[in-house]
Formats: C-alpha cells, sequence, structure tokens
C-alpha cells in the first residue's frame, strides 16, 4: 500500500481526508455565522448581503456563478466526509464482533462519544436547513431573494426555532471535538502549541455556537421582527 | 489475615477454545487477602475450582512485576481493572472491597481472537512489528560509543514511547478496537533516533498497511487508550505516526522514482 492512494486506502489516510474536510466545513460555517450577523443590522443589509453572494467574482463571473462553485466546494467536502465516516465507522464495528458485558469510559469526552449521531443529526438539520432557507420547501411564507423576511418569519415558529437550537448545540459539540481531532489526524503535534489546540477547538465551538444560536433567540424574544 | 479478609463476586468469561462459544460464569471468591495481587486472587480461585475437580481459569501472565505484557484482562469495563500505569498483575486487592461484584472479560477485537477463557491470541501485535518494526543493521565489530549523537530530549521521548510492553490494552479499552497507540509507540521510538531514520517513511508505511490487514478499527482521539496504558504512552505519539505516515504518501512515491524501486 504505496503512495497517494494509501490516503484512500487506510484508516490512517481516510482520517486525513476527514480533517481537511472538516476544516472546509469548519471554514464554511465560522463564515456563514459571521455573515448572518448582519441580522442585527437590519433587513436591507443581510439582504443585501445575500444578493452580494450571487454577485462575487462579477465581472469575471456571471450572477451566481461563485456561490455554485463554492457550493461545489462544500458539496465536495460534505461527501468526502461522510464517506469516510460511514466507511470508518464500519471499519471500527468489525473489529469489534463481540462487545464487552460491562462497558465503561476511563475519560473519552461527551463530545468525542457523540460525533457519530451528532454528525447524523447536523446531516438531517442541514438538509431541512436547506429546505427551510434556500429552497423555501418548508417554509409556507418563503419569498426568493429576501433571506431576512425569510428567516424571521421561520424562527417565528418556535418549534423550528428549538430545533435551529438543538442542531446548533449539536454542531458545536462535533466542533469542539473535531477541531481538536483534526490536530491529532494531520499529525501536527508539538510540545509548544498543543496546549493551544484544545483551546483552539474551544474557543471556536463556542463562537459558532453562540452565534447560531443567538439568531433564533433573538427572533423569539422578539429583539429582531 | 482473615481479620480483613474479603469475600467478592466474580462473573468470569468462560470459553474452553478459540471455536467454542463462550459464556460468563459467577464464582465466589471468599477469604481474600487485601495483600493479594488480582492475579494471585484468581491463583486461591483456581486451586478451589482444581480441588473441586473443575477447570480452572485461564489467563495469560509471565513476570508478575508489571514489565512484560503478558498479563490482562478487562474488568467491570476497564482494561487492566482502572488503577493507573499499572498491569493487573500489579493492581492489588486493597483496592476492592467486600462484596464488590467483578466482571472479567477477555480483550475483545477481532484481531484478538479468544485462546481460552481470558487468554487471547495477539500474534497481530507481533505481524505489525514484523511489518516494520525493527532497523537493518548489518552486523560486524561493534560501533564506537557515541559514534553516533542522540539528543537527550530525542533519547527521552524515544524512551517514552519505547516503555510499550505490547499488553494490548490500548485495542482493548479503545471504543473502535484500534491498534494506533501501540502502533504509534512502536513507530515513534524508531522514528526519534539516528538509527532509525533510513527505514522511517517505509516503516510508517509498511506498519499502517498491517493494522488494516489485521483487521484494527480506526482511531477517532478517544483517549481511552492513554488512560488504561501501564506504561502511561500519550496519545501525542499518534499524532507523530499520522504525520510519519502522511508524509510517506508523498515521500514513498518520490524515492520510487527516483531509485526506480520502492527501495
Amino acid at each position: 500500500m504505496k503512495g497517494v492512494s494509501s490516503l484512500v486506502r487506510t484508516a490512517v489516510g481516510k482520517k486525513a481526508l476527514m480533517a481537511v474536510s472538516g476544516l472546509v466545513l469548519f471554514g464554511f460555517v465560522l463564515v456563514h455565522m459571521a455573515g448572518n450577523l448582519k441580522l442585527y443590522q437590519g433587513a436591507e443589509k443581510l439582504n443585501a448581503y445575500g444578493e452580494f453572494l450571487r454577485e462575487v467574482g462579477a465581472p469575471v463571473l456571471a450572477h451566481g456563478q461563485a456561490l455554485w462553485i463554492f457550493r461545489a466546494v462544500l458539496l465536495l467536502a460534505v461527501g468526502v466526509h461522510l464517506w469516510a465516516a460511514a466507511t470508518l465507522t464500519l471499519q471500527s464495528r468489525a473489529a469489534r464482533p463481540v462487545g464487552y458485558r460491562v462497558a465503561t469510559t476511563v475519560q473519552a469526552s461527551y463530545a468525542s462519544r457523540t460525533m457519530r449521531w451528532g454528525g447524523v443529526i447536523v446531516l438531517l438539520y442541514v438538509l431541512f436547513h436547506l429546505a427551510d432557507l434556500t429552497l423555501g420547501w418548508a417554509n409556507p411564507a418563503f419569498q426568493a431573494g429576501k433571506p431576512y423576511e425569510n428567516l424571521v418569519a421561520s424562527f417565528t415558529n418556535p418549534w423550528v426555532a428549538g430545533l435551529y437550537l438543538v442542531a446548533n448545540v449539536t454542531l458545536g459539540f462535533h466542533l469542539f471535538h473535531g477541531l481538536w481531532s483534526l490536530f491529532q489526524s494531520l499529525g501536527w503535534n508539538n510540545p509548544k502549541f498543543n496546549p493551544w489546540r484544545r483551546r483552539f477547538a474551544t474557543a471556536f465551538a463556542w463562537i459558532v455556537t453562540l452565534g447560531n444560536v443567538s439568531f433564533p433567540v433573538s427572533v423569539l424574544m422578539g429583539w429582531v421582527q | 489475615m482473615s481479620d480483613h479478609a474479603i469475600h467478592l463476586q466474580l462473573h468470569v468469561w468462560r470459553q474452553s477454545g478459540p471455536r467454542a462459544s463462550g459464556r460468563f460464569v459467577t464464582y465466589e471468591a471468599r477469604d481474600i487477602s487485601p495483600e493479594m495481587s488480582f492475579l494471585e486472587m484468581l491463583d486461591v480461585v483456581n486451586e478451589r475450582l482444581t480441588a473441586k475437580g473443575e477447570e480452572p481459569i485461564a489467563f495469560d501472565h509471565d513476570c508478575r512485576e508489571g514489565i512484560c505484557g503478558t498479563c490482562g484482562f478487562v474488568i467491570n469495563g476497564v482494561a487492566h481493572g482502572g488503577q493507573k500505569g499499572s498491569t493487573v498483575c500489579q493492581l492489588h486487592m486493597r483496592h476492592f472491597r467486600d462484596g464488590d461484584e467483578l466482571t472479567l472479560e477477555p480483550w475483545r477485537a477481532r484481531a484478538f481472537p479468544v485462546v481460552r477463557d481470558l487468554m487471547v491470541d495477539r500474534s497481530a501485535f507481533d505481524r505489525i512489528i514484523q511489518a516494520g518494526g525493527f532497523v537493518s543493521v548489518n552486523t560486524g565489530s561493534a560501533p564506537d560509543g557515541n559514534a553516533l549523537l542522540v539528543p537527550k530530549v530525542d533519547a527521552d521521548v524515544a524512551m517514552d514511547a519505547a516503555q510499550c510492553i505490547g499488553c494490548g490494552a490500548c485495542v482493548a479499552q479503545c471504543p473502535n478496537g484500534a491498534a494506533q497507540l501501540f502502533t504509534a509507540a512502536k513507530i515513534s521510538h524508531l522514528a526519534q533516533l539516528p538509527q532509525g531514520q533510513p527505514e522511517r517513511y517505509q516503516r510508517a508505511q509498511a506498519m499502517v498497511a498491517q493494522i488494516e490487514t489485521e483487521a484494527f478499527g480506526s482511531c477517532t482521539n478517544y483517549g481511552e487508550c492513554e488512560a488504561v496504558c501501564p506504561k502511561g504512552i500519550s496519545i501525542d505519539f499518534i499524532a507523530m505516526l499520522n504525520r510519519d505516515f502522511l508524509k510517506a504518501a508523498v515521500r514513498v512515491e518520490r524515492e520510487a522514482r527516483v531509485a526506480g524501486g520502492s527501495g
């Protein structure tokens, strides 16, 4: 098992691909959260930002082309992440055909133990989120090109807002373990910066989660209308 | 002695052979001295079983000093019983209380088939070592002392990794049944030293490939392995393994092109 092909054929290689695709997806959720902070500047700014995302790259690229390039990269990252997670999970299940009668966790964090199902929950939530605020299928009041109005209409329903809250806390746990774990998987280990790996993961998991959770909370509390 | 003797209830995995189906059998371990080691307690239980004409509980053991890596099984879900930095032979009965109920299970992994009761076959580890956990040396006259200088820090890190006794607790405790900590320790102790450099990247590739062949699981950085490692080997070594393996993915191909072979 030699060369670059060993990256897709060994667990260690797949973990590296999982880390790189996870880093891309982390970059996305961070920018996505930061962009949505325009919610607090009012409808005009947020809707203008939505339009800007379609105009990026002009005049070289046509309307919406840059957005589709980003989407293609994200889809690829999601595909790689899911493929690696699914195959590695099956490999690990197969590695212990007979389990323990008494199973004890010594020090593994809650976040690390919920990576797989947490990831599935986040995936299902992302599908709903796309149907809700990108495609509008799940949002009766959906108007194309009006993200501010769509978001407020959606989060006014406490069930939908609650779903966003739960899903984003789940994403926070996923990030907390993933952002630390990727340093291990990519072999970025050095006594000089090792303590910062955990701090980095903790800080960004909090930043993304607090930002995302604030949106449905603000609508529910009537701060954003 | 009987003043502080304790009484335990043991649920032990009994399996007569590799192909036999196993089951838990409950034994009463009466009048156990707190001064005994866990294995001595099992010796007492076994003597009584033998006297009754029953088959004794089979378990692996050798040095009983915590340095050979032969013993080991899971007590109440924790490999080696949960005393930090120790093997089960160095776990003493004073850590248990009268009336405790203990479940004893063998290491559970597809790569470690049960031989009998609490004994498993760990030759998968030997094959990982055979794949690359060595340095090739041309024999001849002994090299001069200090002909190869090793910085103190490198020697220390190499020794931290080289402490691995290959007991298999890391695999047993890992929820994924992964052999990462063992392989990482073996790769890293050679990668720290000058003698390990010539074969460094082939070694990483070959040993990681062998993990796959042996059907171990995939590391997800739970950290359970380092928690039960009797030698306290850190998962930092797993990151080193990953780095060497990823570098090798690029390097070995380059070497193959230069040398016209895989070297």
